[in-house]
């Protein structure tokens, strides 16, 4: 199975993970900063800052692009309970 | 002193300002988890301009007809022009949608965050929303002579809440800022009988887990001169309005602040049946004070009761908490302070679990799933001891304070893991 590496910068530490890993699944397995409400990606609160490799992570869907909108979430942020791995290296951080 | 409000005519608080809200008097509770002595009211006002009509805010929908009365006592339906919602809980727009059909033609101004609640509390009318503008900081609304000018102050108490100011008069709608359950006829701080406590009370439940916001919003709202304060709750403060945002602003300043300004804090908790818990929590709060940058403070949850722990909670930077493992599950005193939280902000605080235990040890996984559950950061497994700790294991107690004292103060090496190998 493909996979990918995310750092988490708050807490140092970087995860190998199989592509399809959504950040919610590993950042809480790891104990970092993100914190989770409704895990649905409706409240925003797992707001995570992408510092590097938005790529690499899969195309908001248009539930999560409407919630980043309406909570006017600056560029380059994503909902970590919706935000999926697809391959390469990514760092992250809370918002 | 003749009560203001004993009848169903609006009150004039200052010349063509009114309130218009209604009396709960044998309100005993509210929202479940706030206790109201002497019952609330829920407060609307409504601004005159020479060109306009400005309601702000209503009232809970069981007081809809009172509103109503005291509305039309002051002003026709045909008049309102404006329409301001400091904030959408249903104790403050109960009656909107009444009010958007008797005054369809006033604009609708709210918060950005406001608006995805509008939509929510106007689906079960299915009517379409109205008119609505979003507002933030020093956007304005002119009712000729008179300008209101909306503060924007998110988390007070939800992600909608927004003040208004009234330019020319000085008086700021604070929504539930500044207010309080109390219910009194007489209506002004300088009549109504003494409702330090409830002031106090309201600050606690309501406005202290977002104390941050506070000071924000209170570093928008102190530059205006303030001639008086209209919240959505309790007493219209126009006595002295300012010494209440003085006491915010005390009330919501760390208390630490001076004490350990350069220092991250640790408080390690614990409870002990057999002092092998106790003594986990002392190696433990000794390896976090061998790195320098971090004050530890240790607690035995047995010498105190929740609402101090609390205090300490909200001032810390890291917690940790130690529990014997009694009949498979953490001991009530720990969950007791587990549970009494929703007051204060713990999100992203450091959280840590440890314990003795003497057959199967659930009690820390569990405090440590509690501790991700209030959103705090559980970077650092937690330690299970069997029994009595040796040498060995409280070495390893110390090595969890160092763990944890390093994370504190940003000084944690990078580490490399696999998935799989997590827990």
């Amino acid at each position: 199975m493909p996979k990918a590496k995310v750092t988490f910068e708050d807490i140092g530490v970087s995860v190998t993970v199989p592509a399809g890993t959504r950040l919610i699944e590993v950042s809480e397995k790891v104990g970092a900063g993100i914190t989770y409400g409704c895990r649905e990606g409706e409240c925003c609160t797992c707001l995570t800052k992408i510092v590097s490799g938005g790529e690499n992570l899969a195309p908001p869907s248009i539930l999560e692009d409407q919630v980043l909108k309406d909570n006017m979430a600056p560029r380059n942020h994503r909902l970590a309970c919706q935000a999926q791995i697809i391959g390469g290296e990514i760092v992250v951080k809370p918002a | 002193m003749p009560a203001a409000a004993l009848t169903d005519s609006a009150v004039e608080i200052a010349p063509g300002v009114h309130w218009v809200g209604a009396l709960d008097p044998h309100l005993r509770s509210f929202d479940i988890i706030l206790k109201t002595a002497n019952g609330t009211s829920y407060n609307s006002y409504v601004v005159r301009g020479e060109t306009g009509v400005a309601v702000i805010d209503t009232v809970k929908e069981s007081f809809a007809d009172t509103f109503f009365q005291r509305l039309e006592s002051v002003a026709r339906y045909d008049e309102i022009t404006t329409i301001v919602l400091n904030h959408l809980e249903p104790d403050h727009s109960g009656a909107l949608p009444e009010l958007l059909k008797r005054a369809p033609q006033a604009k609708v101004y709210l918060s950005s965050r406001a608006q995805m609640m509008l939509k929510a509390l106007l689906k079960p009318t299915g009517e379409a929303p109205p008119e609505y503008i979003p507002v933030t900081t020093d956007d304005t609304v002119d009712l000729g002579g008179r300008t209101l000018r909306f503060l924007h102050t998110p988390y007070l108490h939800w992600p909608d809440t927004q003040c208004t100011y009234l330019v020319e008069d000085g008086i700021l709608f604070s929504g539930d800022v500044f207010g309080c359950h109390f219910c009194d006829a007489r209506l002004f701080n300088d009549q109504v009988g003494d409702f330090r406590f409830s002031f106090e009370y309201y600050y606690a439940h309501i406005m202290r887990p977002f104390r941050e916001y506070v000071l924000d919003a209170i570093a928008l709202i102190e530059p205006n001169e303030l001639a008086m304060i209209a919240p959505a709750h309790g007493p219209i403060l126009r006595h002295q309005p300012r010494d209440y945002v003085h006491r915010y602003r005390e009330l919501a300043t760390p208390r630490l602040f001076n004490e350990a300004r350069n220092e991250k804090t640790l408080v390690v908790f614990y409870i002990s049946a057999y002092g092998n818990t106790r003594r986990m929590a002392e190696a433990l709060a000794a390896g976090a004070e061998q790195i320098g940058g971090v004050r530890v403070s240790l607690y035995d949850l047995e010498g105190g009761e929740s609402g101090v722990f609390t205090d300490l909670i909200e001032e810390a930077d890291g917690l940790a908490f130690g529990s014997p493992t009694i009949n498979a599950d953490a001991v009530k005193p720990v969950w007791d302070v587990l549970s009494s939280l929703t007051t204060v902000n713990v999100k992203g605080k450091l959280g840590a679990a440890f314990g003795s235990y003497g057959w199967s040890g659930e009690a820390v996984r569990l405090i440590e799933d509690r501790l991700r559950g209030l959103k705090l950061r559980v970077p650092v497994e937690g330690l299970r001891i069997k029994l009595v700790p040796d040498a060995g294991e409280l070495d390893a107690c110390r090595e969890l304070g160092d763990k944890l004292a390093r994370h504190l103060t940003g000084r944690v090496e990078h580490r490399e893991v696999d998935m799989a190998s997590l827990a």
